[in-house]
């Protein structure tokens, strides 16, 4: 089963951490990644650059328009993300809890199952 | 006789090498190699050369050839007195076919049902990585790595190339079977994405029960896993319109289903039903063969279908089979008697949000007259099922009792 686990960010949230909080996050998501390569669950993580280099497109009256909304409002962004193949939703929320965000006040990070795919597989 | 295709033979002699390589050499990740090696080169040579009179000898030689060169060029010096020493070993190769003892070596318990599938349809299956790999949809590396560390675990639990003996051995065969199964329903419930490689995994996943069964014949399981698999693929061509939409069993062109299937799977049925005891496998597929006797939906034997689903809740209780039993208790007692049925399920966690539980509420709520009720489940369950083709027909569903 594929799941797409979400790494949801807030900028407020990542700014308060210590240098040495902020390195442990990146060696905690380093050995993550390395366990799942070698399981071979793991089939593709993306990390995104920081909310504020985000555009919206939208298309009126037949022409694009490039905002930096609707969505700065919110305080939580889409970080990045893994996607995974396992066994079953209960080993894709015990993989979760194993990423080093989910221990940190303010960050989330959500599973969902994968339920339609298409495209190249070599990510 | 016309010789079969190079695809089927290669495919049928494959285990077969590789079970006569492993029981030589005792190596089974180098073992794998070299009979995939033996394997290309016949695929490039035999169409161009013509085939040799004894497939499965020209394979097992190639193959060792290629074992004993990477033995050698591992450990050089020293192991050459025994590769030398290897290689003049006699033909001894031995008559019995040795894929029940790989398929046993494939399921080995030290692995996750994944890599169990994975290391079957590869070992045992003769699919290439990636093959399997597309099958899943999951990129080639991904699955390269799990069937390479899933041998690796093989070679570190330090398993002998043997079939176990009594309880342990009907231990394995249990998850042997358990995988093939699953092996059957990933090719027959297409979950996600583009589906045309799955046919493919419910053809492989008969083929290599039918090479159980033929070493097994006297096991009822076995037997009954069989039934179940053709039983089911008989409605294959059914099971969807043109465009990819379900279509429930009620409503299904029965004249459409594979009578060669039906009969084979019948056969299979009565003859393990006549066995001592009935284990899940045989009684899915009498539930199965009950449903392939009517002609007509109406004419189903829903009170023999209901019974086999209570003895199936004693012998394997498992929520799923509840909810199955409630769908047949409607049809002898009533849709009001399923629902309270169904009620019962509602404690269990395992069962908590799954789309099934609401759409089989649904149905029944549906035939009680509680339209309003119906169209809510019918949404829920669309909502909660990770399958897009489940998902338009549980919609089309719930448009069609209305929005109250």
């Amino acid at each position: 089963m594929k799941f797409l686990i979400g790494l949801h960010i807030n900028p407020a949230v990542l700014d308060a951490l210590t240098d040495d909080e902020k390195a442990a996050i990146g060696a905690g998501h380093g050995a993550f990644i390395e366990e799942l390569k070698e399981s071979g669950e793991l089939i593709t993580t993306q990390a995104l650059v920081d909310p504020s280099q985000a555009a919206v497109v939208t298309v009126r009256n037949g022409r694009p328009v490039v905002t930096d909304g609707p969505f700065l409002e919110a305080k939580e962004y889409l970080g990045g993300f893994y996607l995974i193949d396992c066994e079953n939703r209960d080993r894709a929320l015990e993989l979760a809890a194993r990423i080093p965000d989910a221990a940190i006040e303010g960050l989330g990070v959500e599973v969902r199952q994968v339920m339609f795919a298409d495209g190249q597989l070599e990510a | 006789m016309t010789a079969p295709p190079l695809g089927d033979l290669l495919r049928e002699l494959t285990p077969q090498v590789l079970g006569t390589l492993v029981r030589r050499y005792g190596r089974f990740e180098g073992c794998e190699d070299a009979v995939q090696e033996a394997v290309l080169a016949a695929t490039v040579q035999w169409p161009v050369e013509g085939r040799p009179d004894n497939p499965r000898g020209w394979l097992v030689t190639v193959a060792a050839r290629r074992l004993i060169d990477e033995m050698r060029s591992e450990h050089a010096r020293r192991e050459r007195e025994a590769a030398t020493a290897a290689e003049v070993v006699p033909e001894d190769v031995p008559d019995h076919d040795d894929t029940l003892v790989l398929l046993f070596l494939c399921c080995h318990p030290s692995l996750t049902a994944a890599s169990q599938t994975a290391l079957t349809l590869r070992a045992v299956g003769g699919l290439t990585t990636a093959e399997i790999a597309r099958a899943f949809l999951v990129p080639e590396g991904t699955m390269a790595v799990r069937i390479s560390r899933a041998k690796a675990r093989i070679k570190a639990a330090g398993s002998t190339f043997a079939l176990p003996d009594g309880a342990e051995r009907e231990e394995r065969l249990q998850v042997v079977l358990h995988v093939l199964y699953l092996i059957f329903n990933e090719g027959y419930t297409a979950s996600s994405g583009n589906a045309l490689h799955r046919p493919d995994l419910a053809r492989e996943a008969i083929r290599l029960t039918r090479t159980v069964h033929a070493q097994l014949p006297e096991d009822g399981e076995v037997a009954g896993l069989l039934a179940l698999m053709l039983l089911t693929d008989a409605r294959r061509r059914t099971r969807t319109t043109p465009a990819g939409d379900l279509v429930p069993l009620d409503e299904q062109d029965r004249t459409r289903w594979d009578r060669e299937l039906i009969a084979e799977g019948m056969g299979l049925v009565k003859a393990a039903l006549a066995g001592p005891a009935l284990g899940p496998y045989q009684l899915q597929a009498a539930i199965a063969a009950t449903h392939a006797d009517a002609a007509k939906a109406e004419e189903t034997d829903w009170a023999q279908v209901h019974a086999l689903y209570l003895i199936l809740e004693r012998v394997a209780p498992n929520p799923m089979v509840t909810l199955n039993r409630a769908i047949a208790l409607a049809e002898t007692e009533g849709p009001a008697a399923g629902l309270a049925l169904l009620a019962t399920l509602d404690g269990d966690e395992r069962m908590a949000g799954h789309h099934r539980l609401r759409s089989v509420r649904a149905h029944l709520l549906e035939k009680n007259g509680d339209t309003a009720g119906a169209y809510e489940q019918y949404r829920l369950a669309a909502k909660a099922t990770a399958s897009l083709a489940e998902q338009r027909y549980l919609e089309s569903r719930a448009r069609r009792v209305g929005r109250p």
